[in-house]
């Protein structure tokens, strides 16, 4: 059985021929920050929408905490079980993703009043507590259309937060952004750190990652070529390929 | 035979009737094919085959045939098989479906453009498919096309007159009395005329209130 918080076991995942993700395994201890890092093209973005099963594996298994994620039910049975899993995951996209059509206040509470029952008062109080946890409760009866790229993310994390979750996953969440608004973004995935939330970032920022995370692991073409903690994998990596990425990597931020 | 509108003030009780029962077959109609419209376009995207077949079919039937004939069908050729319906509810049913398929070729269009992060960033949250069609699919794509609804709307407006050959006393039909006990017939369909224009103008402004509320967000 299993002990890690999050575990991937023989995670494989192929569209017709082509294969993304090759037998990865990989275990996540509660409170831990873990950035995966590689070249576009490399798997991590499908790893990491594999945990909450958006892009489903086709072979290999995902366990969050003890109950497996992608575990084989009925249709019905499964909908019911990924449903209540995804609550405990929260994620946070390249593009935000806010509903325009809701304000800030109600993209954070539409999730909480519709499933966990709570009533609008509660929910009012979930929203200011976690817009003013990301610094947006100014913003709360705002449209998504009047905010900044930095605010919208930063409103994303609140809406993912008000769920409550175990686990947050950020698939490039400052990738869209202008070089300015970075930091604000990056503030708030400190902060989390800081609070010991289970984090798996996604990222291209190897001086956010080096800065924040645990444990830096690098992948490419659907295999992970070398993990450990981010002194030694970005200042004395072990692998020809992390060598070169990284090189790349330095030259490109030139 | 000149023109001699001193014929229409005792007749002021009879068209303003039609009017009444104008706005409230158009209105009924205009709900019945917006809600059928986002429920028949979820079915056609949405649902298993062995419902989204017999739903194609009776779209393809209400595009295909005139109006008039569905009217037709709907009133007088339903009693057959035991279905006696009113000629209001039958002209509603009539003037409703058919616009319903319309509306629900834009709504699909519409549901297909919403941004697929959209349906992930609910899913990730935990909401069901159901859930997230409702709450952040269907309400971003039925404000996008309340413009192109509002244009179905207008066209099922004047397809209203249709329903006079059923009976329902509506605008048309109530011109076409008075008509008939004085013979003048410019006098008063010019003044129906008239009077459709105003409750066309009377609905472009109710249109216009939706669009301007759901402007915020863009």
């Amino acid at each position: 059985m299993t002990q890690h918080f999050v575990e991937i076991r023989h995670a494989q995942k192929s569209y017709g021929t082509l294969e993304v993700l090759k037998d990865i395994s990989l275990d996540v201890e509660r409170g831990q920050i873990v950035a995966i890092i590689g070249p576009s093209g490399s798997g991590k973005s499908t790893l990491l929408r594999a945990i909450n099963d958006l892009d489903p594996l086709t072979g290999g298994e995902v366990w969050l905490d003890g109950v497996q994620v992608n575990k084989t039910l009925p249709h019905r049975q499964y909908e019911k079980h990924i449903n209540e899993m995804r609550q405990q995951i929260g994620m946070v996209f390249q593009h935000f993703n806010l509903f325009p059509h809701l304000t800030v206040r109600e993209n954070v509470t539409m999730a909480p009043k519709l499933l966990k029952k709570i009533s609008d008062k509660e929910a009012n109080a979930l929203a200011e507590e976690q817009l003013d946890h990301v610094g947006m409760l100014e913003r709360i009866d705002y449209y998504p259309a009047q905010l900044s790229g930095g605010q919208k993310q930063r409103v994303a994390i609140a809406r993912a937060l008000a769920m409550k979750p175990k686990l947050m996953l950020f698939d490039e969440a400052t990738s869209a952004l202008d070089p300015e608004l970075v930091e604000e973004v990056n503030l708030v995935m400190k902060q989390l750190a800081q609070e010991h939330m289970t984090m798996i970032i996604v990222t291209h920022e190897m001086d956010f990652a080096a800065s924040v995370c645990d444990r830096v692991i690098f992948m490419d073409k659907g295999v992970v070529v070398e993990e450990g903690p981010p002194e030694q994998v970005f200042k004395t990596p072990t692998q020809e390929r992390t060598r070169n990425f990284l090189r790349k990597h330095l030259e490109g931020a030139k | 035979m000149g023109l001699d509108f001193s014929v229409l003030p005792p007749f002021y009780g009879t068209l303003a009737l039609g009017v009444l029962w104008t706005v409230a077959i158009t209105a009924t109609a205009a709900v019945l094919s917006f809600f059928g419209g986002i429920l028949l376009a979820v079915i056609a995207l949405y649902a298993p085959i062995v419902i989204r077949l017999p739903f194609r079919f009776l779209s393809w039937l209400f595009m295909g045939t005139p109006l008039l004939l569905q009217l037709f069908l709907i009133y007088f050729g339903l009693v057959q098989i035991g279905i006696d319906l009113p000629a209001f509810v039958a002209g509603v049913i009539g003037l409703g479906f058919h616009y319903a398929v319309y509306n629900s070729e834009l709504i699909q269009t519409a549901m297909i453009a919403v941004d697929k992060g959209q349906m992930e960033a609910a899913r990730t949250l935990g909401l069901s498919r159901r859930q997230a069609l409702i709450k952040v699919v269907v309400p971003q794509a039925v404000r996008d096309v309340i413009p192109p609804i509002g244009n179905n709307m207008i066209a099922l407006l004047k397809d209203s007159a249709l329903v006079s050959v059923i009976g329902v006393s509506e605008l048309t039909l109530s011109a076409q009395r008075a008509i008939g006990q004085t013979y003048r017939a410019f006098e008063f369909y010019a003044v129906a005329a008239l009077l459709y224009y105003v409750v066309n103008l009377g609905m472009e402004a109710v249109l216009r209130w939706f669009e301007n509320r759901n402007r915020l967000y863009r």
